[in-house]
């Protein structure tokens, strides 16, 4: 029953995913800037003739309704096409990077949870404490302070002065972990590697922090924010003169129905981790997704931004029918 | 005629206030109430005049920055304002119970029917067994119980329905859910704060009733809270009339509406409407006042048709007025009023 609906919202994605195609692909060649150009650039003096070989090699000699029919009819049959500037497939290029952008995801998602929950359920209960006042002050912070520039701090004091953690990368190279899924803690823990799992724990935990801030900061926001009008509400009263005491009241009887907004935003956050942070990345030399595709724009590499946006959509579209599950449990009063 | 039984609740002076941006609001103000097993108590008074106030200051439930000032509550002789959280919260649910006026918003929306009966029994052990982990049985009995007083308060299908969500019950039904929770635990109290506004009027003489039956079969005290003084001359055996805060009078039913004596219970009074009676219904001139700006003096007289100049001084006792003596119940039938003997309603 739900399976199907699950299906229904999947097949429903489809002209969602075709229509971000067709944007993308238009406004891409709409950019000025022509790809062959800036190869060519790069690689010094070349012939007219090789400059044409390669346009006729990409097909941009060919009308832009053709080279739009030949890019759905690849993506139709799952072809993201061929990287312009890196000459691989595009699937693959992105593949490589996907799994350090997720695992950068994950980290900064979960970083963001564990501050966001204790935060903004204690400053809900204590409204207008002290508490309240700085955890929320520290909130704007963390929503307006750049993620790079909390990146750059805390490789200041964690890794440089205080040598805690390491400043670059995913993983020492000395860990001699076995990829298995691309995901190296979780790599790490598969192949039994002790000494990858702390070296990939470590390296995940500063880029995760400058990530997770502003996740906090939203979450413990929003979740205050329902909490607090939620913990005004009759049943909340109710709940009380049946004898629960406070905790129970505020994390079982308020919290649940708190979470219905709270897992909106999160996953929105969810969408935007996955998307990649470029600046964040090269902060810290992760060789996540954000790079890659922003490299792909000033190359004017057609399919590979292409490619990635479309990753980008499923993702979204992916983590609202998620969001939605979730809400059917967390929402009695809403189906699929 | 003697009250055999000593008091279950009383209360004793009992001030309540919420500090406002406009000064300390008195929403209830020295109120001596005493209600004994199986008494049905009404109080009534418009919107505004404090009556939830009372019921939540006898739970303790009252809401920061509000706080009982003064006066104490005795339940069973024992002072309840004084108790620490974890005691209060034994007695909450459990010898006193509460319910509201709008089923559907206090029914918790995310959590089955069921369930939420089957906290209240949970939260007092109401079904104690061998300590967790052992007691494998427990949510069983629990379960079976909830069935029973479902069907108690004439929840039918009780089965199908203790896995229901609120919002798939209608509203009496919601109101029965809610009837089922505050009786779960076999309370010595029930609290009904208007527990009927929100139900159309079949519905309403069916809660009423249910209500009645628990009374009787258990012997479940019960304050009903309501501003319909029709309803509450129909089911309580002795009434309260509140204004601003204060009570303005009080004793059995029968006194209070054969006899009234205070000016505003018989405005209340005029505005019963009465089926087949072709009689205007005369509303009480003026507004309900505000509790921050309070008159000196008796706080209706400004509403009054019989006040009089002394009528905005000083302070008034309840003064015992009634025929029935102080014996009646709370003191027999007593009035808040200046100049009482000027009052008698016209005979006939
Ligand atoms: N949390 C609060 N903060 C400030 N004032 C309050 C608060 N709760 C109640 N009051 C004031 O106390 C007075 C009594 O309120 P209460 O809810 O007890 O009245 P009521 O008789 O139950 O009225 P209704 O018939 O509308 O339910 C009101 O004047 C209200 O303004
Ligand atoms: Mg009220």
């Amino acid at each position: 029953m739900r399976l199907v609906k699950v299906v229904e919202r999947l097949l429903a994605a489809i002209p969602i995913m075709l229509g971000v195609a067709i944007i993308v692909f238009v406004f891409m060649r709409l950019t000025p800037g022509d790809p062959v150009d800036i190869m060519m650039g790069q690689g010094g003096a070349v012939s007219e003739g090789e400059i044409e070989r390669l346009r006729s090699e990409f097909n941009l000699d060919k009308p832009i309704h053709v080279q739009l029919g030949l890019f759905l009819a690849d993506l139709a049959r799952g072809d993201l096409g061929n990287s312009f500037s890196k000459q691989q497939p595009v699937a693959k290029l992105i593949g490589e990077r996907l799994p350090a952008t997720i695992e950068l995801a994950f980290g900064a998602l979960l970083f963001g949870l564990l501050i966001a929950f204790p935060v903004g359920i204690l400053s809900a209960v204590r409204q207008n404490s002290l508490l309240d006042r700085l955890s929320m002050g520290g909130a704007f912070l963390g929503i307006s302070m750049p993620a790079f520039w909390l990146g750059i701090i805390l490789i200041l004091i964690f890794s440089v002065n205080l040598k805690w953690l390491p400043v670059q990368g995913r993983i020492d190279y000395d860990a001699n972990l076995q990829e298995v899924t691309g995901l190296y803690v979780l790599d790490s823990i598969l192949t039994g590697n002790r000494t990858a799992l702390v070296s990939s724990l470590k390296h995940l935990i500063l880029p995760s922090i400058s990530l997770g801030a502003a996740v906090a900061a939203i979450v413990a926001r929003v979740l205050r924010s329902s909490l607090l009008e939620i913990l005004r509400s009759d049943y909340i009263r109710l709940a009380r003169a049946k004898g629960a005491g406070e905790p129970r009241v505020v994390l079982v009887h308020a919290l649940r129905n708190a979470l219905i907004p709270t897992v909106t935003v999160v996953g929105l956050q969810v969408g935007v981790l996955l998307g990649g942070n470029m600046i964040v990345e090269t902060v810290f030399g992760w060789p996540g997704l954000g790079r890659l595709v922003v490299e792909a724009i000033f190359n004017r590499d057609f399919p590979l931004v292409q490619g990635a946006v479309m990753v980008y959509a499923f993702t979204f579209v992916a983590a609202s029918l998620v969001v939605d599950i979730l809400y059917t449990y967390l929402n009695p009063k809403i189906e699929l | 005629m003697t009250d055999p039984s000593p008091p279950l609740l009383e209360l004793r002076n009992l001030t309540t206030v919420f500090p406002t941006r406009r000064g300390e609001v008195r929403a209830v103000d020295g109120v001596n109430l005493t209600l004994r097993k199986g008494q049905i108590l009404g109080l009534v008074g418009e919107s505004g005049c404090g009556k939830s106030t009372v019921l939540l200051s006898i739970l303790g439930l009252i809401s920061r920055p509000g706080r009982i000032a003064g006066g104490r509550i005795l339940l069973e002789g024992r002072d309840i304002t004084r108790l620490s959280g974890r005691e209060m919260r034994r007695i909450r649910g459990k010898d006193i119970a509460m319910i509201f006026q709008d089923p559907l918003s206090t029914l918790n929306p995310a959590f089955l029917v069921g369930e939420q009966i089957r906290e209240s029994l949970r939260l007092h052990n109401m079904m104690p067994g061998p300590p967790w982990p052992f007691d494998r049985g427990r949510k069983a009995r629990e379960k079976k119980r909830v069935l029973e007083v479902m069907e108690q308060v004439g929840i039918p299908a009780a089965d199908a329905r203790y896995k229901a969500y609120p919002h798939e019950f209608s509203g009496g039904m919601q109101q029965r859910a809610l009837i089922a929770i505050g009786l779960a635990c076999r309370p010595k109290i029930l609290l009904a704060d208007e527990p009927t506004t929100a139900l159309d009027v079949t519905i309403q003489a069916q809660i009423i009733d249910l209500m009645r039956r628990i009374n009787q079969e258990h012997g479940t005290a019960i304050i009903l809270v309501t501003h319909d003084l029709g309803l509450a001359a129909e089911f309580c055996d002795h009434l309260a009339v509140m204004y601003a805060g204060r009570i303005v009078e009080i004793g059995s039913t029968d006194e209070v509406i054969e006899n009234p004596q205070h000016p505003y219970t018989m405005g209340l009074l005029r505005c019963i409407p009465t089926v087949g009676e072709r009689r205007a219904i005369e509303p009480i001139p003026g507004n309900v006042p505000d509790l921050a700006t309070l008159p000196q003096g008796c706080a209706f007289s400004p509403r009054c048709e019989y006040a009089r100049e002394v009528c905005n001084q000083g302070f008034f006792r309840l003064q015992p007025v009634g025929t029935d003596g102080p014996a009646g119940g709370n003191g027999g039938h007593r009035a808040r009023c200046l100049r009482l003997s000027d009052y008698r309603l016209p005979e006939g």
